[in-house]
């Protein structure tokens, strides 16, 4: 239980985080040429100045920008984010429809990333120096180097065009309507290539640290000790070192989430997938501000739950975090 | 001397400057290469690479030489990636330094701006200010600048937390010297190190965040972008993939030179590290 006082305190303490975030936000926007009525005006094909003037009262666009700002937070507080002009549906529900996609792109990103990166790390560690290491090191700075949007078009000429092996984008097959497991299927088979794109760069920096780490652990007295004992190799790795070089990549999860939303941005407009980062790209073409800020907010939420969850996480592999503080 | 030699034997960094070096040859050469506007039309459009001899990479959907949209390209990257990482270094040392050098409420505040930049998702926070203040090419250079500090400031930070209490700080403070030489004079150049190292993996970043801009035509149309080309290219994928593949393997070499350059950098500059990677 202190564990989870422990992240409840640091989500608690992100708050003013948030708070920062959304009044820089909404002063930025300000700057912007237009707001939300020129917007609904041009969408209706114009209008008089006394419509808007009546439109900007009934919108609250006639206040100081203090009082609108005040406005604006106290309706962020009942989940109420405002109206988007552009999809005639409050930005609330636009945004809603478009989370599942860019959680399950980005938990499978993730998990490709975390998982590949740990056991190629791994390898590289324990054959240091020798020719899997240098590979692997080679492989992981070329997939650095690597732009996550031009792998995702060679990829889809690879296995889309020429081998026709997967779908090169899209979230469901529109031309069938699969149910049950055959749906599950689709969405699976759509989202190969996206999560390989997006995960590649994060695979890279994951290897790198796991290496790092691992030879950091390798080299500390109790790993001698393990092996004193007459441990395989093999056990060692497993029951001593791992649990202890897995933490800076745990940590690094939280540090990382804000960019890899980031990157989803560009993943999905790619591969065309509907999710929260290609609103937000459609947002910038269409001036829908409103939408725009709607995402900024749910995307610091997103940010700062992950963040709990590795809070939670970490104090699990590392019980010295929950007695120490 | 000691680190400029250590720098020249590591192998890493041999191969980073001359990918640099040749990527600043192409740059700045890029208008005695090639003089004529590279986004004016210059044949054909679309053939490959190689069947017309005057155009050794084809020609893109637009018919404009693609060879020399890479060389005056190479200069726009440079350009881009180098202004807005000293954007990014200077705003990142001054906050870092305030912070890690005064403490306190300073510190508390400082560090709570910060957390937000790096809570809100850069590219987010990149989308949104070229939708506020529009995409011409200072801009973006300074929209990336002004999204990338984050990192070098807890960096500086953390470097002016573990200097200031040392011995020739205090004896500097005996001697009733102003906290302005103390952060510049005495603390900053040992700080340094690091952040010159980190400064190679912000300017990967800035690089791939101006190409990834341009690739989406959020950034300026009128310059010659490799991500501009991509983003082109997309349109003929199926059939003309040449015209994205080509720019994307420069912007691969590029990001591969400057990352092998902060590797021998790391080398070099911290010899304790230079063992065990």
């Amino acid at each position: 239980m202190r564990v989870f006082r422990l992240a409840l305190w640091r989500l608690a303490a992100s708050l003013p985080t948030l708070l920062l975030i959304l009044a820089g936000m909404f002063l930025l926007l300000q700057l912007a040429p237009g707001d939300t009525v020129d917007a609904l005006m041009a969408q209706m094909g114009g209008g008089d100045a006394a419509l808007a003037e009546e439109l900007r009262r009934f919108y609250g666009l006639d206040l100081g920008i203090a009082a609108q700002l005040w406005n604006y937070l106290v309706r962020l507080a009942t989940l109420d984010l405002g109206f988007s002009a552009i999809y005639g549906k409050p930005v609330a529900t636009v945004i809603l429809e478009r989370l599942p996609p860019t959680i399950l792109l980005m938990a499978a990103a993730l998990s490709f990333a975390f998982f590949f990166g740990l056991v190629l790390g791994v390898v590289a560690a324990r054959r240091v120096n020798k020719w899997p290491d240098t590979l692997i090191s080679t492989l992981g700075l070329v997939f650095y180097a690597t732009p996550s949007f031009w792998f995702g078009l060679m990829a889809i000429v690879l296995f889309s065009v020429y081998l026709q092996w997967l779908p090169a984008g899209g979230f469901t097959d529109i031309t069938q309507s699969y149910t049950g497991i055959a749906a599950v299927l689709d969405i699976a088979q759509h989202l190969v290539l996206p999560t390989l794109t997006l995960g590649l760069i994060f695979l890279a920096i994951y290897l790198r640290i796991m290496r790092a780490s691992m030879l950091e652990v390798l080299s500390l007295d109790f790993v001698r000790t393990a092996r004193a004992k007459g441990l395989t190799e093999t056990r060692v790795v497993a029951k001593h070192v791992l649990r202890n070089a897995m933490l800076p990549m745990v940590t690094l999860i939280g540090l990382q989430a804000g960019t890899m939303l980031g990157g989803s941005v560009v993943v999905e407009s790619v591969f065309a997938l509907p999710g929260l980062g290609r609103l937000a790209y459609e947002s910038v073409v269409q001036r829908d501000l409103n939408t725009l800020l709607g995402i900024v907010f749910v995307s610091a939420l997103l940010v700062i739950s992950i963040n709990f969850l590795v809070d939670i996480l970490y104090a699990r592999l590392d019980p010295r975090i929950s007695a120490g503080s | 001397m000691r680190a400029l030699k250590a720098y020249a034997r590591s192998p890493s960094a041999l191969i980073g400057s001359a990918i640099l070096i040749a990527l600043l040859v192409m740059g700045l050469g890029a208008s005695w290469f090639y003089p004529n506007d590279p986004l004016g039309l210059a044949g054909r459009p679309l053939q490959w690479p190689g069947a017309n001899p005057r155009f050794p990479l084809g020609t893109d959907p637009s018919g404009r030489d693609i060879a020399a949209q890479l060389f005056h390209g190479a200069r726009i990257s440079l350009l881009i990636g180098f202004v807005a990482t000293s954007i990014a270094v200077v705003i990142g040392i001054a906050i870092g330094a305030v912070a890690g050098f005064y403490g306190g409420a300073i510190d508390t505040a400082l560090m709570r701006l910060t957390e937000a930049f790096q809570t809100l998702p850069n590219f987010l926070l990149l989308l949104v200010l070229v939708a506020v203040f529009g995409s011409t090419m200072e801009t973006v250079t300074v929209a990336i600048g002004l999204v990338s500090w984050p990192p070098v400031a807890r960096l500086t930070r953390a470097e002016f937390l573990s200097l200031r209490t040392r011995e020739f700080v205090q004896a500097c403070r005996v001697q009733g010297l102003g906290d302005a030489h103390l952060i510049l004079r005495e603390v900053l150049p040992n700080a340094l190190p690091p952040v010159i190292v980190y400064a190679s993996v912000v300017m990967a970043v800035a690089i791939l965040l101006e190409s990834a801009l341009a690739f989406l035509q959020l950034s300026d149309p009128n310059v010659p972008s490799w991500g501009n080309l991509i983003g082109l290219g997309r349109n003929v994928l199926r059939t003309e993939w040449y015209v994205s593949a080509i720019p994307g393997v420069a912007i691969l070499l590029t990001i591969l030179g400057v990352s092998l350059v902060g590797q021998g950098l790391n080398d070099a500059l911290n010899p304790r590290l230079a063992g065990s990677r």
